[in-house]
């Protein structure tokens, strides 16, 4: 027998170091490559080029070093190289702590970890570490491509940690349908988990400050070009479900800030004290509506006018604007109401109409004098308003995306050279017109119109809808919405910024031709959409809603809990019945027969799964002699029932008994 | 169950006839045991190895020993299949063709270095081996009953030889290597007598129809159902999950379970244990798998070194008992 232990073994990837740990094979290095990867792949546009290229690099130089079976850097180089890349990310990030220095460290002990990649135990660290790296890919982006990425990676994870658990090698396509099956009877756990596990508000952990400032959209400033950068942005801004028709375009008017402060160059929202809302009696219909909200870190809220309801958690202000708690730093929904028609209040707090009257001195003279100009003219405020409002469409000014750079004295320069602007040139100009009249006016900074997606029937609001216009204080009036760019160039709000720009200024989605590219962006519109209120939003609130749908009385975390340990069970369970029915028939020999090889086990007689039970019972006889006659009976016994002739039932039962009781009596 | 006091005799036959090949071809019992388990069930035999190595002697000695009518063909690389079958030759006595037949109209075969014949000449005969009949000139002639064939063949990487292809591989039940003897065989070798004055002296220990009636009871050996499990375990794994480039055919599995009956009978058991079919399975499947693939390239290095029974090695220790 000498010449069989020939049996070949597999060329190995490493040279071995450690008898104790198994070294990896070839194949088994090749899906931990793939795994650090895929894992890789989403977060390099997140990290700074010097890290995606040393991680890159290390992993080329390990892959090569597998490649010629060279031998790993030693220890004292890995050492160094750790130490240089942790503080390489100190520096480029000035610090360890937040999102982005810590995913840097991951990524670097990721690259790292696999130049010293030697046995199954490092592969099983490389394995975890990627699955950790997969997750923190969320902190950047919860969409469902993302998801489905994160998916397909996690399938090639797991696909790598079954290479390493040996077993026979298998074609690539065999071992990730291993994998997919496995993560398959995960599924129901997932499902489980995601409906039942108690929900808290907001995110589960909280974010480091440093995930939202590449958040786009309003800011609670308006400098020159600040809107007409928004408004080259397609992407969503909130999307809303009315209950009911949507008011037509003319009462689409979002406000989510208010601009009072201005410098002669920037308006800022002031920050006043928190007045009481001025009471607005509802003169009309309601609108009821629900909007769910994508993070743009400012507290206001966009809702039309006048809000009526406060979601949880916020407060309206002076200027009835809704403001959360705090900025809003993840997708939120709030069902609203408002009262487009309303009795206004009659008068205001004298301090807000002072703020809302004072322009710096000195600048935009023209201006200044034409406004002069108006209040000689007019008897009332009311009048000068109409007054500015003809000046402005006298003025014949044209609305452009692309508005010549207007420095110093920038109204007069809009107003009078130019005379070519976006939106905010028409505002500010308005506003600091009236207020040189001696008419109270602010900015109101929000989103205009949007769209219907004819594919779920939700109303979309985008970037490029972003808009600003002017309120002034008319006593008995109140404050009243003026809308200069309307004024001047009303298809803007009739048809939305598309049919007010023509041809290749305006945003691509925006535009009037492409209409399959439209059709098809309104499709996964709604896919993204209903992926956002499905499962992103799935918040405290929802789930409470759903738990009840599903019957569960006045969930809370207690109860959500029992169930989702009873349901788990309830799962394992089945998949445990499930394997002991497909259990072979002659369980009962089988299972004797266990016992049996364990206690021979404890002997020191290993039993290779391979081996047959003549093979076996010679073995243990020659180690045991003192035990050879009972091992040759039981295994006579065993070969009896589970190889030889069909016995009847009852001599099988008889049988059966007798070897448990020959074996239980075994004692080596 | 009559069958076991029959079965001591039978076991007690076989044991007989090969104390008395190893008489003759020394140190090669297991090699003799894998051969008459080929002839029990049914199946024929090739032996591949170098020259002088005693295939030949290996083919005598099974063909006195159980009474067979022996024939020898040479295979040569001018050879016709008409050598192999025989021919139509007009007789003036009688005005008519009269077949004479070819050596293949013989119980054992000996096909010696098979594969320095032409691919027709080959397929000549393993045509006849699979189908247990020759057809020529429109009639078809049934072969003698048993039918064994034994052919031997040089490595292929030998010069002037004709490599077998897959399919005709497959028709031969098992292959195996004899090897050169070991220390103290070729030591009673050298010492003894002559191997073919040894050979002449021995006598049939088989009847004409003993040997039919050992292949029925090889044939009726019980085969539990957690065995077919084993058998159908190793296939699926060369098909799904080894090394290899095809798994085994059903026709492999079948040669696979009647060998493995075969050596049940040759250890006097009633039926079938997995050491049976480990015993077998070197010889059975070394010929009909080829390493290949991804997993194979890391293999096949270390079979081409390990030899032929590698292939069967690694197959016992993957598969593991259902």
């Amino acid at each position: 027998m000498g010449k069989r232990d020939l049996s070949p073994t597999p060329r190995r990837l490493f040279r071995k170091k450690n008898a104790c740990l198994p070294p990896l094979t070839l194949v088994q290095g090749w899906w931990l490559f793939a795994t650090a990867l895929a894992a890789l792949l989403p977060l390099i546009q997140h990290l700074p080029l010097w890290l995606s290229t040393a991680a890159v690099t290390g992993m080329a130089w390990r892959a090569w070093l597998s490649w010629r079976n060279g031998r790993l850097p030693p220890r004292w180089l890995l050492f160094l190289l750790v130490v240089a890349a942790c503080v390489a990310v100190a520096y480029s990030y000035r610090g360890f702590f937040g999102r982005n220095p810590g995913i840097a460290l991951l990524v670097i002990f990721l690259a790292l970890k696999l130049l010293e990649l030697r046995s199954v135990r490092d592969g099983i660290t490389v394995v975890l570490l990627a699955c950790f790296l997969l997750m923190a890919g969320f902190l950047f982006n919860q969409g469902i491509a993302a998801a489905l990425y994160a998916l397909a990676a996690l399938v090639v994870a797991v696909a790598a940690l079954i290479a390493l658990q040996a077993g026979p090698p298998v074609r690539v396509h065999e071992r990730l349908g291993q994998s997919a099956s496995l993560l398959g009877q995960a599924l129901p756990f997932m499902l489980v988990l995601f409906l039942l596990f108690p929900r808290v508000q907001g995110p589960l952990w909280g974010l480091p400050q440093d995930a939202y400032t590449a958040a786009s959209g309003l800011s609670d400033t308006m400098a020159p070009g600040s809107i007409s950068q928004v408004a080259q942005s397609d992407a969503i801004a909130f999307r809303v479900q009315f209950k009911g028709a949507a008011p037509p375009p003319h009462q689409q008017y979002w406000r989510v800030l208010t601009l009072t402060d201005y410098d002669g160059q920037v308006w800022r929202h002031h920050p006043t004290r928190e007045h009481d809302a001025l009471p607005y009696a509802p003169a009309g219909p309601s609108v009821d509506y629900e909007i769910t909200l994508e993070p743009h870190n400012l507290r206001g809220l966009p809702v039309l006018e006048k809000a009526g309801l406060l979601p949880p958690e916020s407060s309206f202000s002076a200027d009835r604007l809704v403001l959360a708690a705090t900025p809003v730093r993840s997708r939120m929904r709030y069902a609203m109401r408002s009262y487009p028609d309303y009795t206004p209040p009659p008068e205001e707090n004298a301090r807000i109409l002072a703020a809302a009257l004072s322009i710096p001195p000195e600048v935009n003279p023209r201006t200044r004098a034409q406004a002069r100009q108006w209040r000689a003219q007019s008897s009332s405020d009311a009048d000068i308003l109409r007054a500015a409002a003809e000046f402005f469409q006298s003025q014949l000014l044209a609305y452009t995306l692309n508005p010549p750079l207007m420095e110093k004295d920038a109204v007069d320069a809009f107003l009078f050279e130019h005379k070519r602007g976006f939106c905010e040139h028409f505002a500010s100009a308005f506003a600091f017109a009236l207020r040189a009249a001696g008419v109270p006016a602010r900015i109101i900074g929000g989103y205009q119109g949007g769209e219907i997606n004819p594919v779920d029937g939700y109303f979309t609001v985008r970037q490029y809808d972003a808009h600003v216009w002017v309120e002034a204080w008319i006593d008995g009036w109140g404050w009243v919405r003026v809308d200069p760019t309307a004024d001047s160039t009303p298809r803007r709000i009739e048809g939305g910024l598309r049919t007010a720009i023509g041809g290749g200024e305006a945003p691509l989605l925006a535009r009037q031709d492409y209409a399959w590219l439209r059709e098809f962006r309104y499709r996964m519109d709604a896919v993204t959409n209903a992926w956002n209120q499905a499962v992103l939003g799935f918040n405290p609130q929802r789930q409470r809603e759903v738990l009840g749908r599903l019957g569960m009385s006045e969930p809370d975390w207690r109860k959500m809990s029992a169930w989702l340990a009873g349901l788990c069970g309830a799962l394992i369970l089945a998949l445990v019945l499930n394997a002991m029915r497909e259990r072979k028939k002659h369980d009962a020999t089988r299972h004797a027969w266990q016992i049996f090889l364990r206690k021979l086990a404890r002997q020191g007689i290993d039993a290779q799964p391979w081996m047959g039970p003549d093979t076996l019972a010679r073995r243990a006889a020659a180690q045991l002699p003192q035990h050879a006659a009972a091992i040759r009976a039981i295994t006579a016994a065993y070969v009896a029932l589970r190889y030889g002739d069909e016995l009847p039932p009852e001599l099988r039962r008889r049988q059966t008994a007798a070897l448990r009781d020959m074996i239980r009596r075994f004692r080596p | 169950m009559s069958t076991i006091s029959d079965l001591s005799s039978h076991h007690a036959t076989i044991r007989a006839v090969l104390a008395a090949a190893g008489q003759i071809i020394l140190g090669k019992d297991a090699q003799l045991k894998l051969a008459l388990a080929c002839l029990l069930a049914r199946g024929h035999l090739l032996i591949e190895d170098l020259p002088g190595v005693g295939k030949t002697t290996l083919a005598h000695v099974l063909a006195r020993l159980l009474g067979l009518e022996f024939q020898r063909i040479q295979f040569t690389s001018d050879m016709l299949p008409a050598d192999i079958i025989g021919v139509s030759v007009f007789e003036r006595t009688s005005g008519s063709f009269q077949f004479h037949p070819g050596p293949i109209f013989s119980q054992l075969i000996l096909a010696d270095e098979i594969n320095r014949a032409t691919p027709k000449a080959q397929s000549a005969l393993l045509e006849a081996m699979e189908e247990r009949q020759v057809t020529s000139e429109g009639i078809t002639r049934p072969l003698p009953e048993p039918f064994f064939v034994i052919a031997t063949q040089n490595p292929a990487h030998q010069i002037g030889t004709f490599a077998l292809p897959e399919s005709q591989l497959d028709r031969f039940l098992m292959r195996i290597e004899l090897g050169y003897p070991d220390r103290e065989a070729e030591r009673a070798l050298l010492a003894g007598a002559d191997r073919r004055t040894l050979l002449a002296a021995l006598p049939p220990m088989l009847q004409a129809d003993e040997l039919k009636q050992l292949q029925e009871t090889a044939a009726a050996i019980h085969v539990s159902p957690a065995l077919i499990e084993y058998v159908q375990a190793i296939a699926e794994y060369t098909r799904h999950g080894g090394p290899f480039v095809n798994g085994l055919s059903p026709r492999a599995t079948l040669g696979l379970l009647a060998a493995a009956r075969a050596w049940a009978l040759l250890e006097g058991r009633p039926h079938v244990l997995p050491e049976d079919v480990q015993a077998v399975l070197p010889g059975v499947v070394a010929h009909r798998l080829q390493v290949g693939g991804a997993a194979g390239q890391v293999l096949g290095d270390a079979f081409a070194k390990a030899g032929g029974n590698a292939i069967g090695r690694h197959l016992i220790e993957a598969v593991p008992l259902p």
